[in-house]
């Protein structure tokens, strides 16, 4: 298929998600709600205030997933390798059980904490792995991507910790909100997840050329004239901006970011100016509609999200393993 | 007096806490096709990437066309010095077009589309290289030989006049070794690069370079004309082993053999 077409489709799969899932879902909703924004009739605040804000959310959340995971494969040249699996995820999910743990519930800086918690785990796990790649710069990806899995594990059992200490509400709390999911993102959360998103996805789109070069190696991208330890500074920080305002908002939601990445290869091509833009729209609308499906599933209750992602992503995963790996892929 | 594109002065360099340079000089003039060659674990390769900026020198200098290494940005030094690495083996997502475009980086705005300037360099690399029948093709589907080749047109097209190349026909079937070879000669002549290569193979570096520099245990054992390098005694500082020189039937090119075998 040629890239350009591969994009169009994708944005109009984009497009029609947008379109229809708000008007999916238990309650039915009336056409002519539609024209009524500010309706005050039970339809009309289910679209408005209530489906509408959780579609977008989940849109914005699977976009900067899946370019975070497709700018991290880039870095580390490893399919494998994407927020989730280097611990930016489990670090920020270990942020908020911890808050959720001490019950600290607080606004600070006009953020609530649990997103602070969030961003600060994520920091610390990628400044862990950027310690190594300073620290040591013959670093091989592989080890870099290692060193992600066992801080992963590390925070996996600190989470665990906290849970198997805190009463019994909390625990649940922190379970049901590591599980990743949607139902309690409305409007003002999606405005705090937003900007992290944004200025992460600028600081993605500002190195598309530098990407490419990265997914080549380190020493082609070096001897092509890319500042390679400026540039993975600058591609960390966004990805962990990006992910922690996510995580911070919708729990960590597995397999979006290593999935979508991959298939756009395989529809636009490598080249991070179509791959990116082509996995935000995958990503975003792989999300939004998983979410539409976790609102039907087990209707009128809710099935957190984040249980859908990973039950198509695992054998997603393991056919991705077993497969010969098709040219023009990473 | 010809301008010198690369000057090495005493340089060191530690390595994962090994010194594998033990204080290099050398100077490569302009358009000079110099071989470097010494056994395995030598330095040969470290001494090439030191020479990119790739590993840092701890101690002596690099000077590339007259300026030192250390104030260039690596923009300019890409403009100035194409590398083609060791073939790694490992995938690269790409078509063989968008890597040649690639090597226009270090010329390239953040965004936009290559102006024709930059096609035009695009186009001489794959030509000159004889890969334009592969453009449409991923670069994961070639052969060694053909992977070779597309790497030293995205070098090219970099638009340095000086390129290095890290064992740049191992690996690789005779006719392709040939075809590099050629390729490298080709270059040399016009548009006249400074080419360095890093190599084992001692009968090819003889047969083309105009210079050879060997290295062993990290300390220059010879530097000089290619002929010179065939005393006996030369060959066994640096090889450790007994070497039989012969020449090509038919002509006076040098054979270089190790005696193997117990026959």
């Amino acid at each position: 298929m040629r890239p350009r077409v591969g994009i169009l489709l994708l944005a109009a799969a984009a497009a029609v998600t947008l379109l229809a899932a708000p008007l999916i879902g238990v309650e039915p909703i009336p056409l002519v709600t539609l024209l009524e924004p500010r309706g005050t009739e039970p339809a009309a605040v289910i679209l408005w205030q209530i489906r509408l804000p959780r579609v977008l959310a989940a849109f914005v959340a699977g976009a900067g997933l899946a370019a975070g995971g497709a700018a991290f494969q880039a870095v580390f040249r490893n399919p494998l390798a994407t927020p989730y699996t280097l611990g930016v995820a489990s670090g920020a999910a270990l942020g908020v059980a911890l808050v959720s743990r001490l019950g600290v519930g607080l606004v600070a800086a006009l953020l609530p904490v649990t997103t602070l918690a969030a961003l600060t785990g994520a920091f610390v796990a990628v400044a862990t792995v950027w310690c190594l790649t300073r620290l040591r710069p013959q670093t091989s990806s592989t080890v870099l991507l290692l060193a992600g899995v066992a801080m992963t594990f590390l925070f996996s059992s600190l989470i665990l910790f906290l849970q198997y200490t805190a009463s019994l509400g909390n625990s649940y709390r922190i379970v049901r909100w590591l599980m990743g999911g949607l139902a309690a993102v409305d409007l003002a959360a999606l405005g705090h997840m937003l900007p992290f998103v944004l200025v992460g996805l600028a600081g993605l789109a500002w190195h598309v050329r530098e990407l490419d070069l990265l997914a080549t190696g380190v020493d082609l991208a070096a001897s092509r004239g890319v500042d390679v330890v400026r540039t993975r500074d600058v591609i960390f920080l966004a990805t962990s901006l990006m992910v922690g305002g996510v995580v911070a908002a919708c729990g960590p939601i597995g397999f979006v970011g290593m999935m979508a990445p991959h298939i756009c290869r395989l529809l636009v091509g490598a080249e991070h100016r179509r791959l990116l833009p082509a996995a935000m729209l995958f990503g975003g609308a792989f999300l939004a509609a998983c979410d539409t499906g976790a609102r039907l599933v087990l209707a009128p209750a809710e099935l957190p999200v984040g249980v859908i992602t990973s039950f198509l992503g695992a054998p997603f995963f393991l056919w991705l393993l077993l497969r010969k790996s098709a040219p023009g892929e990473l | 007096m010809t301008h010198a594109a690369l000057v090495v002065e005493g340089l060191r360099v530690v390595y994962g806490g090994r010194q594998v340079l033990h204080g290099v000089d050398l100077e490569v003039p302009t358009g000079q096709l110099l071989a470097v060659v010494g056994p395995n674990g030598a330095g040969k390769s470290t001494l090439l990437r030191a020479m990119t900026g790739l590993v840092p020198a701890s101690a002596g200098r690099i000077v590339v066309d007259g300026r030192p290494l250390e104030r260039y940005n690596r923009r300019e030094l890409a403009r100035r010095v194409g590398y083609v690495p060791q073939a790694d083996g490992r995938s690269m997502p790409f078509s063989v077009r968008s890597f040649v475009e690639m090597g226009r980086y270090p010329h390239l705005g953040r965004w936009g589309s290559l102006a024709p300037s930059d096609l035009a360099a695009v186009q001489w690399a794959l030509d000159v290289t004889g890969t334009v029948h592969l453009t449409d093709r991923a670069l994961d589907a070639l052969s060694g030989g053909e992977r070779q080749l597309v790497s030293i047109a995205a070098a090219l097209a970099q638009g340095a006049s000086t390129l290095l190349l890290d064992e740049p026909t191992s690996f690789l079937d005779y006719r392709h070794q040939v075809e590099v070879a050629a390729l490298l000669d080709r270059l040399h002549v016009e548009p006249g690069l400074t080419i360095v290569t890093v190599s084992h193979d001692l009968n090819a570096s003889l047969a083309s370079a105009e210079a050879v520099l060997a290295l062993r245990d990290g300390s220059v054992a010879f530097h000089g004309p290619p002929r010179a390098i065939l005393e006996p005694a030369t060959l066994q500082a640096i090889y450790d082993v007994e070497l039989q020189v012969a020449t090509w039937p038919g002509s006076d090119l040098p054979l270089v053999l190790p005696r193997t075998g117990s026959r």
